[in-house]
């Protein structure tokens, strides 16, 4: 440790090189972690669904309606703890480009299913008083601007009302719910009831179910057990866990996980070659001292853990920095008019930034750490 | 002039001498042709999707859907309605029939084969008239369906990439059948992602009574697409929105191309000023061990101006190496791969090849040539502002 006054002095020996490189390595992380912001954001939650629970959808494809009448079913299933229901209703807020999904739900279940939506208790009984009632997250209610007691009217498209134009839903505002960085805050909820009541198409039918089982090991077995329940019917069911779910859905969007690798890999290929190059010139400019240091006793190993070292404290203090902005802009929430629900740079992804500054350090000073090592004296210090 | 030749020379000189500093010139060029892998390769992923859906639009035909719907999924026409949209103006005559395909489209669940994952796949009844509104569309093995059976056609892509939709084969949906009896090619558009099916049938498996989707109508010529607008417009009996099959592809291909493409500018915009770094290093080196080469050749007469362009010469002539060699290992290595994603209006699959096009290489490489430009500017001045005496005398 009483060497590291050292390590700053060789630092700043070129100061612009040091810079230069310090500047590329914070870019480098800052590019990393935004990289695993977008691979959490496009994988739309597979590491955040919850593992107890499970969704079920028509079996021959999400937009087949499932009756509701089986909820009554899987409730009386054992190992089931609760079920709820959704259903994507299409509709239109001012202009398809507003993003904005209904989603019609059961509001006590539904809220009890996604314990980390946080709705305040007024709200929520507000919400049960009033069938035309909705509630939003906060993170869409912000991007559009909504406060609690608005009047807001969704034009319908395949759902239509029985009652008014025939194609205008009016909906009140009654709450604005939140949560942490993993819950989807970008939702629009309503009373499934209303839409049931009031629509045009056959009543009695929902998209998909949303089941928490008692004991997540036996998620598994116990989809199969459902879906048993209603083979040959024609309604037949396909439940898999949440997580399952949203892999097979992130799959269908692409192979997020090897592009985000792939570029990655590129970017600390890059960075390495940089930091590398340019500590083994450092390293050959300073031959003659590394000489007179140790013909004043340091020894080989001590020679090359100055350097090692002095590779590693650039490289972390430039991964910290530049983890640290991507953090921030992590904090910052999706950028795009909803599309990424699930904005966050997950703690494990900023621990594994840091492990990788710490290998980018070692391995860019790792050759020319071993050949000052192995310099002898005589040589070293005859070289100008 | 001599001014010229000077600056020629001193750029020769570098140029020369760029093997004397290889590894240090390497990182330059790998630099910037990392940078040059990632831009083309992400933005060839935006190109091949545009592709796919714009091949699949023809501005001769008009897809007629429910009035306010944003895409086919959430559009509804009743056969009444469908019947009345045949008889408007501006439709292809086939003798008595009018060239429109009334249809239906729904979703379905098909394992893919690279993940044996579910994937939404569209299903689309088709009637008769199919062949005639689409004259670009090709069986390529087996036979067309027969009207009235279960029988389906399959496009090109989805027979490749979902499981159990090879000639032989049969998709079982629900408590239906549907056996493949052949292949289509469409030119590599987006339908080629497609399951076509007798619309009839698909009206029954999926319990819609008498009810389509949409109407795809063969126009007489392109310019007949106003006359069958304002003919559908003035019509009180059908409620129902109108566009050029072009255009509407072209919208459902915006939001994508557009996240890929910011997302492709937005890397390769962070990892170029990793790159211009590298560039900027190496140039900085280069200045450092050639002081006394530089300032041997200002002592001789050459000017500042002329020493400065060699810099900045050298730095772009790395920059282009670098460039070639980023847009040819993304041309290897990207073009043509065959992939689908997620079409968000209809949520289902759409296939298309990554397109590593000319005109992505051309700005793989003018950026290239930028950041070597930037990345040399600074070394440049320095070389420019050496004091010869005192640079002289440096080791």
């Amino acid at each position: 440790m009483k060497f590291l006054p050292l390590t700053f002095r060789n630092l700043l020996r070129r100061p612009v090189r040091t810079v230069l490189v310090f500047l590329a390595t914070t870019v480098a992380f800052l590019l990393f972690g935004v990289l695993m912001i977008l691979r959490v954001a496009f994988t739309m939650g597979v590491e955040v669904a919850g593992a107890d629970r499970l969704m079920m959808l028509n079996k021959m494809g999400f937009i087949q309606p499932i009756p509701v009448s089986y909820i009554e079913k899987i409730r009386a299933v054992p190992g089931v703890k609760l079920v709820t229901h959704a259903s994507w209703m299409g509709g239109i807020y001012q202009d398809p480009a507003t993003n904005v999904f209904q989603f019609a739900v059961d509001p006590e279940t539904y809220l009890a299913m996604y314990p980390e939506f946080k709705l305040p208790p007024d709200q929520k009984a507000a919400w049960l008083a009033d069938k035309q009632g909705f509630i939003a997250g906060r993170d869409l209610a912000d991007r559009l601007g909504w406060k609690v007691g608005q009047k807001i009217p969704i034009k319908g498209t395949f759902n239509r009302p029985k009652g008014g134009d025939g194609v205008t839903w009016e909906f009140n505002l009654v709450g604005i719910y939140d949560g942490g960085p993993e819950a989807d805050k970008t939702q629009f909820l309503f009373r499934w009831d209303y839409l049931d009541e009031n629509r045009t198409l056959a009543p009695g039918n929902v998209g998909w179910v949303l089941i928490k089982v008692e004991d997540a090991s036996r998620a598994g077995e116990l989809s199969k057990t459902i879906d048993k329940l209603f083979e040959n019917s024609s309604f037949e069911t396909k439940t898999d866990t949440e997580a399952a779910m949203a892999q097979s859905f992130a799959n269908q969007v692409g192979n997020i996980g090897a592009i985000v690798t792939g570029i990655s890999g590129v970017v600390l290929f890059m960075v390495l070659l940089i930091a590398a190059s340019q500590m083994s010139l450092a390293v050959r400019e300073r031959t003659n001292e590394i000489g007179a240091l140790k013909a004043m006793g340091f020894g080989d190993t001590q020679v090359l853990t100055l350097i090692l070292v002095e590779s590693t404290v650039l490289s972390v203090a430039a991964g910290a920095v530049g983890l640290g902005l991507a953090w921030l802009i992590g904090l910052g929430g999706d950028p795009t008019p909803g599309y990424m629900p699930i904005w966050m740079f997950k703690t494990q992804d900023m621990a594994l930034g840091f492990g990788l500054a710490v290998l980018v350090g070692l391995i860019a000073g790792a050759l020319p750490a071993i050949n000052a090592s192995r310099l002898p004296i005589s040589v070293a210090l005859r070289r100008v | 002039m001599s001014f010229f030749k000077q600056a020629f020379a001193v750029i020769l000189i570098g140029i020369y001498t760029i093997p004397q500093r290889l590894s240090s010139a390497g990182v330059a060029i790998i630099g910037i042709a990392g940078v040059v892998v990632v831009l083309v390769g992400v933005l060839s992923i935006a190109e091949g999707f545009e592709k796919a859906m714009v091949n699949a639009g023809r501005a001769d035909r008009a897809i007629v859907m429910r009035q306010g719907a944003d895409s086919e999924l959430s559009s509804g026409l009743g056969g009444p309605e469908v019947d009345v949209i045949k008889q408007a103006a501006g439709i292809q005559k086939n003798g008595a029939v009018s060239v429109a395909s009334a249809e239906m489209f729904v979703v379905v669940d098909v394992n893919r084969r690279s993940t044996n994952t579910g994937s939404n796949v569209p299903l689309r009844g088709v009637d008769s008239t199919l062949l005639a509104v689409r004259p670009e569309v090709k069986i390529v093995e087996g036979r067309m369906l027969n009207f009235g059976t279960n029988e389906v056609v399959v496009g090109r892509a989805a027979s490749e990439q979902f499981s159990g939709l090879r000639v032989g084969e049969s998709l079982k949906s629900g408590q239906t059948q549907w056996p493949v009896v052949g292949v289509f090619d469409a030119n590599g558009a987006a339908s080629e992602t497609e399951i076509w099916c007798d619309v009839r049938t698909l009206q029954g498996a999926f319990r819609r009574g008498n009810s389509y989707q949409s109407v795809l109508a063969k126009l007489e010529s392109p310019a007949s697409f106003d006359t069958f607008k304002d003919w559908l417009s003035a019509n009180p009996q059908v409620n129902v929105d109108v566009k050029r099959e072009s255009d509407y592809y072209r919208e459902q291909s915006r939001t994508l191309t557009g996240l890929v493409q910011g997302i492709g500018w937005g890397v390769a915009g962070l990892m170029g000023l990793g790159a211009i770094i590298g560039a900027w290093l190496t140039m900085y080196s280069a200045v450092v061990a050639r002081t006394r080469e530089i300032a041997t050749l200002r002592a001789l007469g050459f000017g500042s101006f002329p020493v400065m362009l060699s810099i900045l010469g050298e730095s772009m002539v790395l920059a282009l190496a670098g460039g070639v060699l980023g847009g040819a290992l993304a041309y290897v290595g990207f073009n043509g791969f065959q992939t689908s994603t997620m079409n968000w209006q209809t949520f289902s699959q759409v296939a298309f090849g990554f397109a590593v096009t000319p005109h992505l290489l051309t700005q793989g490489i003018v950026y290239a040539l930028i950041m070597g430009l930037i990345g040399g500017v600074f070394p440049a001045i320095r070389a420019a502002r050496l004091p010869i005496s005192k640079a002289l005398r440096e080791l």
